[in-house]
């Protein structure tokens, strides 16, 4: 048994405490928003947010996610209202779509941290790959974000 | 799968609880099982429906796969039925009924670029005849002629009056109505076509509430994991269940002729069992080869004659007498498609039907392959297609889909096998290796006078069907079809299959040949001591589509007019796949070997413009897939087997790596309707390579460009 806390709710779930984030949240949780793509960290689709730090769940173990508070793609809002995820929507962001639950993740800790990230801070924390090519649209949609917290 | 927005609320709504649908399996809204689309009075044809409440469901016959279909589709029916966008929202087409109504909605395959070109008049015709229903039965609510009535942004309206009435008032009626010579809109009329529209899958695109087929999730569902021979071709020798029976979760594993499905309770005790299971594997002599020794196969068939495809003139004897002859050989390796969402099926097989959950660009494929290999009726199988993550080509192949299918066959229980990332890169499916040999004569006045091209590509068609004989067009494409005058030529082709396997890729051989063709034209200017840009133009003087295109590129990347630092110099290339014309200049910098792409300019005509929204996306998509290619993309051949199996060694360009792309629409309207998925693809890596040349002297003849250490001259 392993428990976790995803989402701002505690879960018991029965699975080998080595068995990686990613797929508890797929396969024991049907939290399928976070995605698998290439299972060794590489492409950041699997990002959720640990203590409020992207990690990658394919290479994060449920043992190590225990102590921490995981927020997934589902737990940023229910109606796709957070900031970052308007920001996309406005941008037309998205193609295939498939790795966009992960740059959103690592987008919104990016602006957690830096409420206005320069173009190379943005270029060193989004390291995620997107096949369909929507690199410049994102860095818009973060810019966005940056510019839209700026007037408030 | 439904796919309308409503049902995207509900999916958003169900997961407000945070974990709230954690613990059950989600319910079927999101994966909606089967059911007969009926003909309810809503319904106004196959591809239309008006509800009471005003919503306007749109029929899409094609797959999404980022493209942007299930926006461009719904907006060609819009734009003709005078619906407010609003309203408008968007589902599959029903394979089911595809099959069982023979074709009603046309083709249901998505390839080559070609949905709009394809489907745009027929889905026009769909909208208009549509509104002309509802004006017919507003009139007839009205007693009045319905050429007296309108229809405007979702409501009828009777000229000269202020009545109006909604389209949910009058699609009842409007369903039993008909009309007949139905007249769709000329471009000037276009309220909607040619304007920037959002996508509609966007929303549900961010918040993870999309469905991919790798999120379905159905009661007792089980998983698969595959383990393929680790060379292509190689067979099962035997295999140790006993080793892994214990192992939590697992159910059983199904050997097929060259892969072992282990099938367990989720994904990731699949995966761990298949990793500790021992399997012998016959290899055979495949297992001996090496990239070097396939491309020096490749490279042999030079010394061969080849099949002359096309020809003009007296070569052999222009050649001999040419002032000055170049020659070059040129090469492109075996590429990989890489979708984001690597490949996976969902099938469930039952005494009276097959379900199966996939996305894929090929349904009706799927309900034939899985009929024969499960021996129901093709109205028995049910294919669900879900949006596609991603696909560039491989989602048509049926390969996965039949391994799905086999598994399922064994088990009493719906099965989701999923490859992983190494299991696909493994599977074959490649983009063709290439070897490409031009030489050009010159006259004493440096006059191009004769040019001959020998081609040796990897099969698709031979793949697919051993007995096919003679020139395969999807290895010459943009070759064959090439658009320059020259007065004299030989082009000829030699078809070369090995043990891997290939399959479609972005632009297919035009991303082989266009990169060959125009890096050989950069030599053939660079010869002739003309500029690639006039060059082209002296060459292409009877064909205005590329004339405009060149004007646009040439004005607006500043070619020859900028200074540039040492060190930094632009490149150019042109050509026509899918009915569309691009051009691309691309500035390039080189600084202690490393290669950094600043800046592409792209000049395009693909005619006219559906959503220029998604048109951009996918131009701007198209020229990076070619960039990642034309920098990282190769697959190693050591002992048989590949050796780049994810994306730590298969190379995908990053963002800090991605140029500034400025497009502009060089659109000549007229009734061109050109593709845009693929055409920005080619483009890329000739024109990087030719302002490579200019920075180091060097042509760079052999992709990808990072196998060179490039410095400035």
């Amino acid at each position: 048994m392993v428990r976790l806390n995803i989402n701002k709710e505690d879960v018991e779930v029965d699975v080998s405490p080595d068995t990686p984030l990613l797929w508890v949240l797929r396969d024991n949780l049907n939290l399928t928003g976070t995605k698998f793509a290439c299972g060794i960290g590489q492409c950041g689709a699997c990002t959720v947010l640990m203590q409020g730090k992207p990690v990658r769940s394919c290479m994060t173990t449920a043992a190590e996610a225990q102590r921490f508070d995981i927020i997934t793609i589902e737990g940023l809002s229910s109606d796709a209202s957070h900031p970052v995820q308007v920001a996309f929507i406005e941008e037309d962001v998205p193609q295939c779509g498939y790795c966009q639950s992960g740059q959103v993740m690592t987008a919104v800790a990016l602006l957690n941290e830096k409420s206005n990230p320069t173009d190379e801070e943005i270029n060193q924390a989004m390291t995620n790959i997107c096949r369909c090519g929507t690199y410049s649209k994102i860095r818009s949609a973060i810019k966005k974000v940056a510019l839209g917290r700026g007037e408030t | 799968m439904d796919l309308t927005r409503r049902d995207f609320l509900k999916v958003s709504s169900t997961s407000a609880g945070g974990l709230a649908i954690a613990f059950t399996i989600p319910s079927l809204a999101t994966v909606r099982p089967y059911k007969m689309a009926s003909v309810t009075n809503s319904e106004i044809s196959a591809w239309l429906v008006i509800e009471p409440d005003e919503s306007v469901i749109i029929r899409v016959a094609q797959a999404e796969m980022g493209q942007g279909v299930m926006t461009s589709m719904p907006m060609l029916i819009a734009e003709e039925l005078e619906a407010d966008w609003r309203k408008v929202k968007v589902e599959y087409a029903d394979v089911n009924r595809q099959v069982l109504l023979s074709g009603i909605y046309g083709r249901m395959q998505t390839r080559d670029s070609d949905a709009v070109q394809l489907s745009r008049e027929t889905l026009q015709l769909v909208g208009a005849e549509a509104r002309e229903r509802l004006i017919k039965a507003a009139a007839e609510t009205w007693t009045v002629d319905p050429e007296d009535c309108y229809a405007d942004y979702g409501r009828i309206f009777r000229s000269g009056s202020s009545e109006s009435l909604s389209f949910g008032e009058v699609a009842g009626l409007a369903s039993q109505v008909s009309v007949a010579n139905v007249k769709i809109k000329t471009p000037e009329a276009f309220n909607l076509l040619g304007l920037a529209t959002p996508r509609l899958d966007v929303p549900a695109k961010v918040d993870g509430s999309a469905i991919y087929s790798m999120d379905v999730r159905l009661p007792d569902m089980l998983y698969a994991a595959v383990v393929h021979s680790p060379v292509l071709g190689g067979t099962v020798k035997s295999l140790r269940f006993n080793a892994i029976r214990h192992m939590p979760g697992v159910v059983k594993a199904v050997r097929m002729e060259s892969a072992i499905g282990v099938v367990a309770d989720t994904f990731w005790r699949a995966k761990s069992a298949a990793d500790e299971l021992p399997v012998f594997w016959n290899l055979g002599e495949q297992g001996k080869t090496f990239t070097d020794t396939i491309k020096r196969d490749f490279f042999e068939e030079f010394s061969g004659a080849g099949e002359v495809m096309l020809s003009k003139g007296k070569i052999g004897y222009l050649m001999d007498h040419a002032e000055r002859t170049i020659e070059s050989d040129y090469f492109v390796p075996y590429l990989a498609q890489v979708p984001m969402e690597p490949l996976n099926c969902t099938v469930h097989v039952q005494d009276s039907k097959v379900d199966v959950w996939v996305g894929h660009q090929d349904p009706e494929g799927i309900v034939d392959a899985v009929s024969r290999l499960t021996g129901k009726a093709p109205h028995d199988i049910y294919v669900h297609n879900c949006f596609l993550g991603g696909s560039f080509g491989r989602r048509s192949h049926m390969d996965f889909v039949i391994e799905a299918t086999r598994i399922a066959m064994e088990v009493d229980r719906p099965v989701q096998m999923i490859w992983t990332r190494e299991e696909e890169l493994r599977s074959g499916a490649y983009r063709p290796m290439s070897a490409m040999r031009f030489k050009a004569g010159f006259d004493i006045d440096k006059q191009l006078i004769a040019l001959s091209n020998h081609s040796v590509t990897h099969s698709i068609r031979y793949d697919q069907d051993k007995s096919f004989q003679g020139i395969d067009d999807s290895s010459v494409e943009g070759l064959r079809n090439h658009p320059y005058s020259l007065p004299a030529y030989e082009f000829t082709h030699t078809r070369k299959n090995t043990h891997l396997t290939s399959w479609w890729w972005r632009s297919g051989g035009h991303s082989i040949n266009a990169f060959a063709m125009e890096c050989f034209v950069d030599e053939m200017a660079g010869a002739a001591g003309v500029d690639p840009i006039a060059y082209r133009r002296q060459m292409l003087a009877d064909k205005p589509e590329y004339l405009d295109v060149l004007d646009v590129l040439e004005q607006e990347s500043g070619w020859g007019k900028r200074n540039l630092p040492r060190g930094t110099a632009m490149g150019m290339a042109i050509h026509k796949s899918y009915g569309t014309v691009c051009g691309q200049v691309a500035e390039v910098t080189v600084d202690n070997g490393e290669v950094t792409i600043n800046r592409v300019t792209v000049a395009i005509d693909c005619g006219n413009l559906v959503n220029p929204m998604t048109a951009e996306e996918q131009v701007e998509g198209s020229v990076l897939f070619g960039l990642s290619a034309a920098l990282y993309g190769k697959l190693t051949v050591e002992n048989g087997r590949i050796l780049e199996d994810n994306l730590d060694t298969y190379g995908i360009l990053r963002m800090h790596e991605t140029p500034e792309i400025d497009i502009h629409w060089a659109l000549s309207g007229a009734d061109k309707w050109g593709g845009l998925g693929e055409p920005a693809t080619p483009v890329i890596a000739p024109a990087v390579c030719n302002a490579l040349y200019k920075i180091t002297g060097r042509r760079i003849r052999s992709l990808p460009i990072t196998d060179y250490y490039l410095q400035v001259r």
